[in-house]
């Protein structure tokens, strides 16, 4: 059964250009990211994914418009996104557990004070929800890159978000992780109807789980079910007939 | 202050501080060393030392414009010019145009250069020499009240920002979309650096400012397991380092300030024979 939790229909992207010292990252892009559907984003290295993922967090100056549309068309000013990086660039040796790192995004306390008794157990319920609950104590910088897509997952996912971005997240995880992480996304996808943009180089794993798939080079190549992208001459340009990585 | 002297004087009956001058020395390493310490533990963390270290030589240069300025009070030439100078290499560094480390390295010593020029015009270096390896015996009780001051600033800023610092070190992309001004607690945080060195300079000295920033930090980091022993552990090794520093000195006869940062790199060499014991 969906618990829609919010009104949010659709994230637009309408002619969505940006320039960087003069280079071109992204051309006129347009596309929608629908509410209950995984959207998945493909393309090579540097056909400007990651930019359009950093435009649509609000990172990125760009020319066109990023519209949050409702159930009736009308505008929504703010809508509340969950991120998940490609990549955490830390120090793995510093003193700092998942619950502390967790605490530090749901609290103002600062955590060298410690943590409330209320704030462990949010953090416990959160990780419960990706099956994670045995990593609150561990140190952030010890835990494999499955468990870290997990943790990281847990907190994107509160305060529950209108959309969610995934950045290439199971780069670097092992099959068990990552079946796991998909499986969870996908619960997540039909319980709370979110709309969630995944980043992804794993051809297969989009032919399998995406319900809407946008080629991109610059500006969108093209877009539909993967049945119909994969079919595309656009796509065989960009990677090559039945060439499925992963 | 007669009555804090006097309290002194019944909890801590130890000939080296019948002396008023060593009561106010060991009031200001207790208000230091604890800012110090956690101030520490994020500049450890975020991988900042190089920039502590050339922001501490950075006071030199402060001075030496102040003297060119005319203005007459040095603290006051050090904190402007140390905080505008944080400001500019966290601006740098978050354009991430050019490597930091050179930028900083290139800055650092093109500055230091500048100020001993202007210091050491006349062969007048001499009156500023005490700067490099500081005098905390020199501490007089209206400097008390500015570190009491600096002290509770700083912590408070620190209660403030602390978390969204804390994102911020592990992916600013993520940090912002949970709602943190990374560029604000960024600079925030460089600041209040810029700050609490630049008040210590003159009682621990340039040569070894970042000593006390750096080493308690480390040492603390290799015993804890989490942001609060970090904090705790950090803090501690900072205070007893700078008491047990000063009483040493006197007993000695040598600079406090060496003293201080000699007991902290001991707990840093225990702290890392323990670190094997600890992570097994």
């Amino acid at each position: 059964m969906s618990e829609h939790h919010c009104s949010l229909c659709h994230i637009g992207l309408e002619n969505v250009s940006v320039q960087r010292g003069g280079q071109v990252l992204l051309q006129d892009v347009s596309m929608h990211v629908h509410c209950g559907q995984l959207t998945v984003l493909i393309g090579q290295n540097g056909a400007g994914k990651t930019t359009l993922v950093r435009a649509l967090l609000g990172e990125m100056p760009h020319a066109g418009a990023i519209r949050h549309v409702d159930d009736h068309g009308r505008d929504i000013p703010h809508v509340r996104i969950g991120y998940v990086p490609q990549h955490l660039h830390f120090d793995r040796e510093m003193p700092l557990t998942v619950e502390d790192f967790m605490a530090a995004s749901f609290t103002r306390r600062p955590v060298w004070t410690g943590v409330s008794r209320r704030t462990k157990q949010k953090v416990r319920d959160a990780l419960a929800a990706v099956n994670a609950e045995n990593l609150a104590q561990r140190q952030l910088g010890r835990c494999s890159g499955g468990e870290l897509q997990r943790v990281l997952l847990a907190l994107a996912l509160n305060p529950a978000p209108d959309l969610l971005v995934l950045d290439e997240p199971v780069s670097g995880v092992d099959q068990n992780g990552l079946k796991m992480f998909l499986d969870t996304v996908l619960r997540l996808k039909e319980t709370r109807h979110m709309a969630i943009l995944l980043v992804s180089h794993d051809l297969r794993l989009v032919r399998e789980y995406a319900d809407h798939v946008v080629l991109l080079d610059k500006t969108v190549l093209c877009q539909g079910t993967a049945e119909t992208v994969f079919a595309t001459p656009e796509f065989e340009t960009v990677f090559g007939t039945g060439k499925e990585e992963g | 202050m007669e009555a804090i002297y006097a309290v002194m004087d019944l909890l801590l009956p130890i000939e080296a501080l019948q002396f008023s001058f060593m009561k106010n020395a060991f009031l200001a390493i207790l208000l230091l060393t604890p800012l110090l310490g956690l101030l520490g533990t994020m500049a450890v963390n975020q991988q900042m030392a190089f920039f502590s270290d050339a922001l501490g030589h950075s006071a030199l240069t402060g001075i030496g414009l102040g003297i060119v300025l005319g203005v007459s009070s040095d603290l006051m030439s050090m904190l402007v010019f140390g905080v505008v100078w944080a400001i500019l290499i966290c601006r740098i560094k978050q354009t991430g145009s050019a490597s930091t480390d050179t930028v900083i390295s290139v800055f650092s010593s093109t500055s230091v250069a500048a100020g001993l020029l202007i210091l050491s015009r006349g062969g007048g270096f001499a009156r500023y020499s005490s700067l490099l390896i500081g005098d905390v015996l020199a501490v007089t009780p209206a400097d008390l009240g500015w570190l009491a001051l600096a002290l509770i600033g700083g912590t408070g800023l620190w209660i403030m920002m602390y978390n969204h610092l804390l994102l911020s070190g592990v992916n600013v992309s993520l940090a912002r979309s949970r709602g943190v001004h990374t560029r604000v607690v960024e600079c925030a945080f460089v600041v209040l650096v810029a700050v609490a060195v630049m008040l210590a300079i003159r009682w621990v000295g340039v040569m070894l400012i970042n000593a006390l920033l750096i080493l308690p930090a480390a040492a603390g980091r290799n015993l804890a397991r989490n942001s609060r022993q970090h904090a705790l552990w950090s803090v501690g090794i900072a205070v007893v380092s700078g008491v047990a520093g000063l009483l040493s000195a006197y007993w000695w006869d040598t600079s406090a300030g060496a003293a201080i940062v000699l007991y902290a790199a001991a707990c840093y060499g225990v702290s890392l024979a323990c670190r094997g014991l600890i992570r097994r």
